[in-house]
C-alpha cells in the first residue's frame, strides 16, 4: 500500500497543526515535546498568559497519555501502548487533540468521570478541585484524578471526548481541548 | 540541622532548606511525572524539622509551572508545615505570582482555603 504523504500534509496544514506525534510516550519524549511546544509559543510571541495557560494544559494531556499508558503496560502489545498527539492552533484558539487506547470496560467509568466535569461550574469546579485534592486517594504514580479537573478549569471549556469502538476488548478514546484567547 | 538544597531541572523545582534560618524555598517548575518521589526528601526532611523548629519559619513558594501530580504533593508539604505552625513555630507561606498569571494567583488561594497557615499573596511583574 503506497502512504499518500501528500494527503497527511494537506490536512494537517489545513488544520494548522504545529506539532504531531504517534507512538510510545516516555518522560523524555515529553521533556522534548514540552520544549519544542515552548519555544514555539516564544516564536509566537504569545502573551504569557496565553502561553502558561496552553503550556500547562498541555502538561496534563500528555501526562495523562503517560500514566495512562503505563496502566495498560501489561498487556505488552506495541499497537496498545501507542498513542496519539497533536497540537495546533486555529484563529487565535489552540487545539490539544490526544488519542489513547481504552479497554472497554473502562469506559463507563472514564464516560461517567467526565460528565460529571462537564456539567459544573466554574466556581463548582474550584470547588470540585479542593475537594479532590484535599481528599481524594493519590494513585501510585501520583495522579489521583485532578488533571481532568484542571484542564476543564484552566480552558473554561466542556471536555470534548469520543469513544471509537476497535474491537471486543478495546476503542479508542479521543479527547480535544481547546484554549481560546 | 544545615542546610539543604535540590537543584531545578527542567521538570523541577529548586528547593533550600535553610533548618538554622528556618527559611524553605521552592522555585522554578515542577512537572515532574512522578511527583511522590521528587518530594519525599523534602517531606522527611520537615518531619525531621518539626521536632526542633525555629521561632518563625518562613516559606516562599516561587512556581512558574506545577501540575496536578505535584499540587497532591505541594498539599503534603503544606500539611507539615500546618502542624509546624501548630507546634510553636509561627509559620508563613509566601506564595509568588506573575502579573496577569490569574490561574497561579487561583492555585495560592486554593491551598489558603485548605491550610490553616498565614499565606502571603506575592505579586512579582513579568
Amino acid at each position: 500500500m503506497m502512504l499518500n504523504i501528500y494527503e497527511f500534509y494537506d490536512k494537517m496544514e489545513r488544520n494548522n497543526i504545529m506539532l504531531s506525534f504517534k507512538g510510545d510516550i516516555t518522560s523524555e519524549l515529553l521533556t522534548s515535546v514540552l520544549q519544542i511546544m515552548e519555544s514555539k509559543l516564544d516564536t509566537l510571541q504569545e502573551e504569557p498568559k496565553i502561553k502558561k495557560k496552553v503550556y500547562n494544559v498541555l502538561v496534563e494531556c500528555l501526562q495523562n497519555l503517560y500514566h495512562h499508558l503505563d496502566e495498560v503496560s501489561q498487556d505488552q502489545n506495541e499497537k496498545i501502548r501507542s498513542a496519539i498527539f497533536m497540537i495546533g492552533k486555529i484563529d487565535n484558539s489552540y487545539n490539544i487533540i490526544t488519542g489513547n487506547y481504552i479497554k472497554n470496560s473502562n469506559i463507563e467509568g472514564l464516560k461517567k468521570r467526565l460528565d460529571d466535569i462537564n456539567v459544573l461550574t466554574k466556581e463548582e469546579l474550584k470547588e470540585y478541585y479542593k475537594l479532590v485534592l484535599n481528599n481524594g486517594e493519590m494513585s501510585l504514580k501520583g495522579g489521583g484524578g485532578l488533571g481532568m479537573i484542571d484542564i476543564a478549569r484552566k480552558t473554561g471549556q466542556k471536555l470534548n471526548f469520543d469513544f471509537s469502538p476497535v474491537d471486543e476488548n478495546y476503542s479508542f478514546f479521543s479527547l480535544n481541548i481547546k484554549i481560546s484567547q | 540541622m544545615e542546610k539543604i538544597s535540590i537543584e531545578g531541572t527542567p521538570k523541577t523545582p529548586t528547593i533550600t532548606f535553610d533548618t538554622a534560618k528556618g527559611f524553605l524555598e521552592i522555585k522554578g517548575r515542577s512537572i515532574p511525572e512522578n511527583s511522590i518521589e521528587f518530594y519525599k526528601p523534602l517531606v522527611d526532611w520537615l518531619e525531621k524539622y518539626s521536632g526542633k523548629p525555629q521561632s518563625t519559619t518562613s516559606v516562599n513558594i516561587q512556581l512558574e509551572y506545577f501540575n496536578t501530580s505535584s499540587s497532591k504533593c505541594i498539599l503534603d508539604v503544606f500539611k507539615k508545615l500546618e502542624a509546624i505552625n501548630k507546634g510553636g513555630s509561627a509559620v508563613t507561606i509566601n506564595w509568588y505570582y506573575e502579573e496577569d498569571d490569574e490561574d497561579m494567583l487561583e492555585a495560592g488561594e486554593d491551598y489558603q482555603a485548605i491550610i490553616n497557615v498565614p499565606f502571603k499573596m506575592v505579586q512579582v511583574s513579568e
